[in-house]
């Protein structure tokens, strides 16, 4: 390292000055990422709030939830709103806080996760219960309209090979296999109530999670297909269920949450709106979304024409 | 190649959505690293504090990175000047050392040679150290440009709009063009932004061109 | 400051290690996984960087072919290598190969084009083969600058192991995205921490080594 000859006669006191200038430096470039005068911050945030007569329409990062919010859209633009998508929210926290703050006006949910999420004691198995708590549950500024027929929950898949050699139907059969059944599903399945210590308390099988961060897409199934595992855990609207005829275990004690298509609006989203987002929920069954998720994922067509497509088709949108 | 060719609208939506995430944090990594690595070049116990304190940011993986910023700014943590300020960050652990080690490697007899003309320290630094600086300067941020372009694919699992986020929707679909179209085209960006930046570079310093003609 | 706090609790909680996601079989993976690429890469790179370096054949290429695979992003490639091969192993530590073989062929290739050319003349002056002058001259002569490439391969590796996580394999990358997923922070902050301290460990040890491969009674490179 070659350095300047006449940097080691320094006198001390410069040097000082020197660190003490370095630390407010470093100092200022952290107080400048903090402050709001930042020009940054204006310009480049994430979520914009938007002008009065916009409605914000928001999404998980999960194609299946992206499409939904596409048809309210897509269905609210058809009535005459103007809509700004603000789609792959990963985090439900990130989303219910910008949801309740009113910066984001609809939202497509899942009514048991949603619950679970907010209530962490929720005690609600059916349906019609878990809607009641579900409202029961919500902050103020926020409310559920009419769920949808579609459902979109976790779900316990074995392949027909395995099912027919260990005759296994109910979750409960699990216990037939060697224990602990190994199972991939997303991450958080180890911490859910359906997760390995539900799946002990309800059913008496030891189960243990191989986390893999797709949402239950290609890989988990892959991992069920090429037997790296013996149960994956798949959303129930996933098509790669009936493709790899995958067979699905019944559920009689209602360990997982029914988990309803549900839009969570702000209080911009008035009567017409509303009437928007039920017409598309009306028609919404899990056959519909299994069809939809299908185009998506296997067809790959983009939301977008998806969700046009659709609409036209159930005559909610006029084509065109 | 159909699902390509059906989506080149949202390809090129993400490349701009990428070059705003990439492009202010290797310009403020730049503008940043000049005056601390100025410091550390100037006084010995602040360059040693300047490069290990930035050298130890370099050991921070990017995702955690991503994540921790907004509970330390206080920001959203979608927000883009989370994943900004963290390529800054990385830019910077580079950068400083970059401008430190390319100003001491001006030799001390142009630096003499100028303060005999008179010339002040302010004066001297911008008309004769920093430009002879260059050189070693843009080696080092071509560097910072092409790691920062890849590394932003990263903000995508937390839903940021970039390219990365044709990898985890590509993931989730099971689409492998998509990731493959998204691979591509970070590494042709990062390719490009390189290639400027040796550009600049080689505009700004005409004098070594004169010399080897 | 509250997160750190609450990090460092989760950190220092014994049950943290020893439960059923015990922290210490990840510490392990990680460890294991980041020495598997390191091993795997040098045997790829060291060799052909002291090659190129030697007969300066493929020059050119190799700064080419590096600079492209510093710009492939890794989660990219690790996703796209795991749709196509799987759970597991298979498409994490190849993604990581990919990552450290830039930093490790320079390290290798600049060591050995640093050494002086009348170095080499004279260990040729002297009869020595071309072998012996690689390995008695020029290799000894680059430990430093292929360390230095060793030790930024080893930074990158050990924070890019996170990665692994996201197609099911291990490594402290679980309990970032568990904690990601289910908003425990605590657990995210206290992986990211260990990460971060195992790259200080690492790269102090990897310095250590540094000072002592150089050659004594040599000028550092």
């Amino acid at each position: 390292m070659r350095r300047n000859p006449d940097q080691t006669q320094q006198p001390r006191r410069r040097r000082a000055i020197g660190t003490v200038a370095a630390i407010a430096a470093v100092a200022a470039l952290g107080l400048s990422a903090c402050g709001s005068s930042d020009p940054l911050a204006s310009s480049s945030s994430a979520v914009s709030s938007a002008p009065a007569d916009t409605l914000v329409v928001g999404s998980q990062q999960y194609y299946s939830n992206a499409v939904i919010a596409e048809l309210y859209a897509q269905s609210l633009e058809g009535s005459g709103f103007k809509v700004d998508r603000q789609f792959n929210i990963g985090q439900r926290e990130v989303y219910m806080g910008q949801v309740s703050d009113g910066k984001i006006d609809v939202f497509p949910e899942y009514t048991g996760n949603l619950l679970q999420y907010l209530d962490k004691k929720a005690t609600a198995t059916d349906p019609a219960e878990v809607l009641t708590a579900l409202k029961a549950a919500l902050p103020s500024g926020l409310s559920a309209l009419e769920p949808a027929g579609a459902t979109d929950q976790d779900s316990f898949n074995v392949t027909a090979e395995t099912a027919q050699k260990h005759g296994l139907k109910e979750i409960g059969d699990l216990s037939k296999l060697p224990q602990p059944v190994k199972i991939a599903g997303n991450s958080e399945l180890a911490k859910r109530p359906y997760g390995p210590d539900g799946l002990k308390s309800a059913y008496g099988v030891t189960a243990e999670v191989q986390p893999v961060e797709d949402g239950g897409g290609p890989l988990t199934v892959k991992a069920l297909k090429d037997g790296t595992v013996p149960v994956s855990d798949l959303y129930s609207a996933d098509p790669a269920i009936a493709t790899n005829k995958f067979v699905t275990l019944a559920d009689p004690k209602h360990l997982v949450l029914p988990q309803n298509v549900v839009p969570l609006v702000s209080t911009k989203v008035d009567d017409k709106a509303k009437a928007a987002i039920d017409a598309v929920n009306a028609k919404l069954s899990t056959e519909e979304l299994v069809e939809l998720n299908r185009e998506s994922s296997v067809e790959k067509k983009n939301a977008t024409d998806v969700a046009k497509a659709w609409l036209a088709e159930q005559g909610i949108v006029k084509a065109g | 190649m159909t699902w390509i060719l059906n989506n080149l609208p949202l390809l090129w939506q993400r490349l701009l959505e990428h070059l705003t995430l990439a492009a202010p944090a290797i310009v403020l990594s730049l503008l940043l690293a000049i005056p601390l690595g100025w410091i550390a070049y100037r006084y010995r116990l602040s360059r040693w504090l300047l490069v290990t304190l930035t050298g130890l940011l370099y050991a921070i993986p990017s995702l955690p990175l991503f994540v921790v910023l907004p509970l330390i700014l206080g920001t959203g943590i979608r927000d883009s000047i989370n994943v900004v300020a963290a390529l800054t960050l990385y830019g910077l652990a580079l950068m400083v050392r970059s401008v430190s080690d390319a100003l001491a490697a001006v030799p001390a007899v142009v630096v003499d040679a100028a303060q005999a003309q008179g010339f002040g320290a302010w004066r001297r630094f911008w008309q004769v150290e920093l430009p002879l600086a260059i050189p070693a300067l843009t080696a080092g941020l071509r560097v910072v440009t092409v790691s920062t372009v890849s590394l932003v694919t990263v903000s995508g699992v937390l839903g940021l709009p970039s390219l990365g986020l044709l990898f985890t929707d590509g993931f989730q679909r099971g689409i492998p063009e998509e990731i493959l179209a998204g691979m591509v085209l970070t590494v042709v960006l990062a390719l490009v932004l390189d290639a400027l930046v040796a550009l600049l570079g080689r505009a700004l310093t005409p004098w070594r061109r004169a010399v080897k003609a | 400051m509250n997160y750190f706090s609450e990090a460092w609790t989760w950190l220092t909680d014994p049950l943290t290690w020893t439960g059923a996601d015990a922290l210490a079989a990840r510490l392990t993976e990680h460890l294991l996984y980041t020495l598997l690429v390191i091993v795997v890469s040098a045997l790829i790179a060291i060799p052909l960087g002291w090659w190129v370096g030697h007969t300066g054949r493929g020059r050119n290429a190799v700064v080419v072919l590096s600079g492209a695979a510093r710009a492939i992003p890794s989660l990219g490639l690790v996703t796209l290598l795991a749709l196509w091969m799987g759970l597991g192993l298979p498409a994490p530590i190849i993604t990581l190969v990919v990552l450290a073989i830039p930093p490790l062929l320079a390290g290798a290739y600049s060591g050995i084009d640093a050494v002086p050319r009348e170095v080499t003349d004279a260990a040729r002056a002297q009869g020595m083969s071309e072998w012996q002058i690689l390995m008695k001259v020029e290799v000894p002569l680059s430990l430093g600058l292929l360390m230095g490439g060793v030790r930024s391969a080893a930074l990158q590796v050990v924070s890019t192991v996170m990665l692994a996580a996201y197609v099911g394999a291990g490594g402290l990358g679980r309990p970032l995205f568990l904690g990601l997923k289910t908003q425990d922070y605590a657990m995210m902050l206290g992986a990211s921490i260990l990460t971060v301290g195992l790259a200080l460990v690492l790269d102090v040890v990897l310095s250590g080594i540094q000072r002592i491969v150089r050659p004594r009674g040599t000028a550092a490179l």
